[in-house]
């Protein structure tokens, strides 16, 4: 395929596409929490254009409305709900920062040779100018999966869920133009109430052990199989 | 139309009654009453497909082999909230764990938790699917964390984040499937209805076939508690409350399995014609026995009686997943009647872990004794229950595990000697845990419970008959999915 | 004629690059200082102060080596020889035939050896510690710029500067993703070697930050006129390379000096936009702890990969 006889329009996909799959790498490893809030706010607004311009491209109006409601849950509603538990656990200025930022920005890297490598024979299928994004997109989900695993704050931890969502947006924009509309609504759905029990969850976790790093969650795994057990109160 | 109405939205509307109830005492009769009204629905739905064949419109799809699961959903849905009633009351009023906003919210996600199940049972459309099993995490994480100990709250993440993240992997796999789909199907038309699919599966594209069963297998095999992604699964069912770990054990990780077989009927229809036709058959053996001999190992050393009996569900999806992997007729049938009868079993055995709770005032192994002594109904339900699940004869699982060992000898001899040993490990550890939690020496100050043992009595009586004689109309209901899952009868 | 036109052009293009070296800084100096509402230093200064530095005598340490004395003319001659190897506004320049991007790295690499080594010589400890930081950024920035030259280099199909650019010129405008990362990794790349704000600034002498002039504290008269030249050079030979592969518009393709004079203004104004931003910048940003350095240089690092990455993943066939 030769890039240059792609109209502008899905030049301007593939620019966004990348720039998304930047954004995932910022979020990985920007260890400020608000910092990582805004950069994820960007992630979802960069893959609602996606959907918007390719909604263009074919010309199917579903399409933009998909990329309203990405609009208004990925770019509004869920940094603004994360925003104001960042300020009612008074966390505006934790930092997170990473273990082995080098190491696990290789990871990241191989991760993403690794999506292209998954995603080649689907792509392959497609003739679509935005097919290769479908590997893009991968990259997006695993980087939001390292995501969570390599960081301790549940925050950043739901960042990364939520960018695993914004991955999977991007891979039904991108292979099929979005998933038939109710299927779509079901997961905006169950996206919003997951938020909504995250913020419940941020609450209780910070009552339970006054700290939101998750390392500390660790009286099941360490204690249980040893010896001692949570007691039943009588 | 009416009656798969009924089963299915009867929980949804439970879902925002019992949210309104305020007193505990008649949310958890209504809760009894939506339950039995949804298995009513069921069992009229079941009548309706065996009169009448499958019902098929309005994006539903109930055929033989879902139509199983749907009324044992029903049926363990209403058991459990007849146990779940008195169980309750005693965690809120005698040891006052659970406030009443608790309770309200415990009985409104209980039928929310049944309806998701039966939508993802009865949806012919499989971004629904994933929808309502995702839903079913969301709707039963809150629960987990209900006691709000530190570590109920670790649990609970720990359910949620995993579960997240597997179901994460099963939607790019939908997507994945979506694609492939919109490459043979017209404009216009659903590629993501699973009768659609099934008709065209041939067609489809082997290698974005295999990348979407893959990150399938993930998703939704980290619902069933496939081992790399298992450990979410002792740690719920040990915080939360006891009726919850019951359905769980007895219908999400069903459900979950369900899901993935759809998956694996697609896939090997479009393999078939490629150089590796039984790929995903070989996915799911090679899992599931990972799975059942990590857990049977695990089954030794426990410290806490209901992640025992996790690690036990653990051990049978495994093989029921192994089963599934085996394929062909024989093994296809082991592995459905052993969904039914380990659902009935596991679930009647977390009620009797509950009473034993209760009656011993904590989980730990070490410190439940003499039962039978204290409370022999207790006792004996959770010694036949154990019997049970370890596959002695007469019971149902014995009849379901001959089956698949059977099926297995024939078509991989040198795996079946693997088999039995997992199951005479499994036997050991445990017995070696029950047997003083049953016979020991109680404490002095044990006292008997109020409990209420008809479940557990109704579901051993029905794994009994099973394993004596299975009756026509379920062995031809077996089949009948058996037959549409591998395409061959049973001989 | 051809003959004797890129011959004149092989002289004439590194020599005015060099002539233009320090007016290309004092540019920047005057646009930064008009942000910061100052009047700034004449265009001139830069000339003056050269002037002045080689008429003086050079002062050498008693335990300089041999090699204290011949870092500098090292040093500028590979500067020199690496500007030679650039088109400025001719694409065809007669020094890219045999030069190509991953030489004029070497080039550069090898002028920051002899200035690390000059700074290690006299034994003092700001040269030991400006050499140490010099080669903490050279780590990280040297492959990243190997990767920047790579990402172009799958799309053009080569690694000669003048040809990238004719590439550029001769295909259709297109949007590429990993001309976008390469863009900015070259940026952050060219501000940390040049040792400009915010990894080095160039107008302190404090000794807890600098870094270049860690090194060159020892040198004095000539010696220091031909280090700072140097310095000059590469800031301006960065800005060319940036223009030469980013912006080709404008530049002559043809042997002819018609050509050349509508190329020549238009390189000017590019020029004295790449200064504008730089000036931008310079006052935007504040200058880096030293340990946050290697994290600005990796982000660098990361975007030129991703260039490269994007590149195989959206820009080509299958």
């Amino acid at each position: 395929m030769n890039l240059g006889t792609l109209p502008l329009v899905d030049q301007a996909v593939l620019v966004l596409a990348a720039m998304a799959l930047f954004s995932a790498f910022a979020l990985l490893a920007q260890s400020r929490l608000l910092a990582a809030i805004h950069v994820f706010a960007w992630q979802g607004f960069l893959v609602a254009a996606v959907a918007a311009l390719t909604g263009a491209a074919s010309r199917d109006p579903h399409l933009y409305l998909s990329a309203a409601i990405t609009l208004g849950l990925k770019v509004l509603l869920i940094p603004w709900m994360l925003h104001r538990l960042l300020r009612r656990l008074s966390l505006e200025r934790q930092a997170d920062p990473l273990a082995y930022p080098a190491l696990t920005l290789l990871a990241a890297a191989a991760i993403v040779v690794f999506a292209d490598w998954v995603a080649a024979p689907v792509a392959q299928f497609e003739h679509s100018a935005t097919r290769n994004v479908i590997a893009i997109s991968l990259a997006i989900v695993l980087l939001g999966l390292l995501m969570m695993v390599v960081r301790r704050q549940a925050l950043a931890q739901v960042l990364g869920f939520m960018a695993m969502e914004n991955g999977l947006f991007l891979a039904a924009v991108a292979s099929t133009h979005g998933m038939p509309l109710v299927v779509e609504l079901g997961v905006a759905f169950d996206v919003l109430v997951a938020m909504v029990l995250f913020g419940v969850f941020f609450l209780q976790i910070k009552d339970s052990i006054d700290s939101l790093d998750v390392d500390r969650l660790s009286q099941l795994s360490a204690s249980i199989e040893r010896d001692e057990i949570t007691e039943q109160r009588p | 139309m009416i009656w798969l109405l009924l089963a299915v939205f009867t929980p949804l509307a439970g879902t925002l009654l019992l949210a309104l109830i305020p007193r505990a005492r008649m949310a958890g009769l209504a809760n009894l009453a939506l339950s039995a009204l949804s298995l009513a629905g069921s069992l009229g739905l079941a009548l309706r497909v065996l009169h009448r064949g499958s019902l098929h419109g309005h994006g539903f799809l109930v055929d033989p082999f879902n139509v199983y699961l749907v009324v044992l959903t029903a049926f363990v849905g209403l058991t459990t909230a007849v146990f779940s009633r008195p169980y309750m009351e005693h965690v809120h009023l005698a040891e006052k764990r659970v406030s009443p906003a608790g309770m309200r919210l415990y009985h409104s996600m209980y039928q929310g938790f049944l309806f998701t199940m039966l939508l993802a049972l009865t949806t012919n459309n499989l971004g629904i699917l994933w929808v309502a099993v995702e839903g079913a995490t969301l709707a039963t994480v809150l629960l987990v964390s209900l006691y709000r100990t530190p570590a109920a709250i670790e649990a609970a993440w720990k359910y949620f984040i995993l579960c997240g993240v597997g179901i994460a992997q099963a939607l790019f796999g939908t997507v994945a499937l979506y694609f492939a789909a919109q490459h043979v199907l017209p404009p216009g038309a659903n590629g993501l209805d699973w009768s659609t699919l099934y008709a065209i599966a041939p067609q489809l594209e082997p290698r974005v076939m295999v990348v979407a069963f893959a990150f399938l297998l993930v998703g939704y095999g980290t619902k069933v508690g496939l081992v790399p992604l298992h450990s979410w699964l002792p740690d719920a069912h040990s915080e939360g409350p006891t009726p919850m770990s019951a359905v769980l054990s007895g219908l999400l990780l069903n459900v979950a399995l369900y899901a993935v077989i759809r998956m694996k009927m697609l896939t090997d229809a479009a393999l078939a014609a490629s150089r590796t036709p039984a790929l995903a058959g070989h996915l799911l053996m090679g899992f599931g026995l990972l799975t059942f001999l990590t857990a049977v190992v695990s089954l030794h050393r426990r410290h806490d009686i209901k992640r025992l009996f996790s690690y036990s569900s653990i051990e049978h999806m495994g093989l029921m997943t192994f089963g599934f992997g085996v394929g062909g007729p024989l093994a296809t049938f082991a592995a459905l009647l052993h969904m039914l009868v380990h659902a009935l079993t596991k679930s009647s055995i977390f009620v009797t872990v509950g009473h034993a709770t209760h009656i011993a005032r904590t989980q730990r192994i070490e410190r439940i004794r003499g039962l039978i002594r204290t409370q022999p109904a207790v006792g004996w339900g959770l010694l036949l229950g154990v019997v049970a699940i370890a596959g002695f004869p007469p019971f149902g699982i014995f009849a379901s595990e001959f089956l698949l060992l059977s099926a297995t000898m024939a078509s991989w001899p040198w795996l079946a000697p693997m088999l039995v040993l997992g199951l005479v490990i499994a036997f050991a550890g445990l017995f070696r845990n029950i047997q003083p939690m049953v016979f020991g020496t109680p404490p002095v100050d044990q006292q008997a419970v109020r409990a209420n043992m008809l479940p557990v009595m109704l579901h051993l009586a029905l794994v009994l008959s099973l394993g004596i004689v299975i009756p026509a109309v379920l062995s031809n209901w077996l089949g009948a999915a058996t037959m549409l899952i591998t395409g061959a009868a049973l001989r | 004629m051809d003959r004797l036109l890129s011959l004149l052009l092989a002289l004439l293009q590194p020599l005015a690059l060099l002539a233009a070296a320090p007016l290309f800084t004092a540019v920047v100096g005057r646009f930064k200082a008009r942000l910061q509402n100052r009047r700034g230093v004449p265009l001139k200064t830069p000339y003056r102060e050269l002037r002045k530095w080689a008429a003086k005598e050079a002062v050498v340490a008693r335990t300089a080596s041999p090699l204290f004395r011949a870092a500098p003319y090292i040093v500028f001659a590979s500067t020199l020889l690496a500007a030679a190897a650039l088109p400025v506004w001719e694409t065809a320049s007669p020094g890219a035939h045999v030069a190509d991007a991953i030489v004029l790295i070497g080039l550069l690499g090898l002028a920051r050896f002899m200035l690390v080594l000059a700074g290690l010589d006299v034994g003092t400890p700001f040269g030991g510690m400006g050499a140490s930081r010099e080669m903490l950024v050279a780590n990280f920035a040297e492959p990243a710029l190997l990767l920047v030259v790579f990402t172009l280099a799958m799309t053009t199909h080569t690694t000669n500067i003048g040809a990238m650019a004719a590439a550029t010129l001769h295909g259709a405008p297109v949007l590429r993703p990993s001309y976008m990362f390469a863009l900015a990794a070259l940026l952050m790349v060219a501000v940390a070697e040049c040792g400009r704000i915010p990894v080095d600034n160039p107008s302190t002498h404090l000794e807890l930050t600098m870094i270049h002039e860690g090194m060159v504290l020892e040198y004095s008269g000539r010696h220091l006129a031909l280090m700072e030249w140097a310095a000059q050079l590469k800031l301006l030979l960065f800005a060319v390379l940036t223009v030469d592969l980013f912006l080709p518009w404008g530049l002559a393709t043809r042997m002819s000096p018609t050509a050349w004079l509508l190329a020549l203004p238009l390189l000017l104004v590019k020029l004295a936009g790449l200064a504008l931003v730089l000036a931008v910048s310079e006052t935007v940003l504040a200058k880096m702890r030293l340990f946050r350095v290697p994290g600005y240089l990796t982000l660098a690092f990361l975007l030129a990969l991703l260039g490269l990455l994007s590149h195989v993943i959206l820009e080509s066939a299958p």
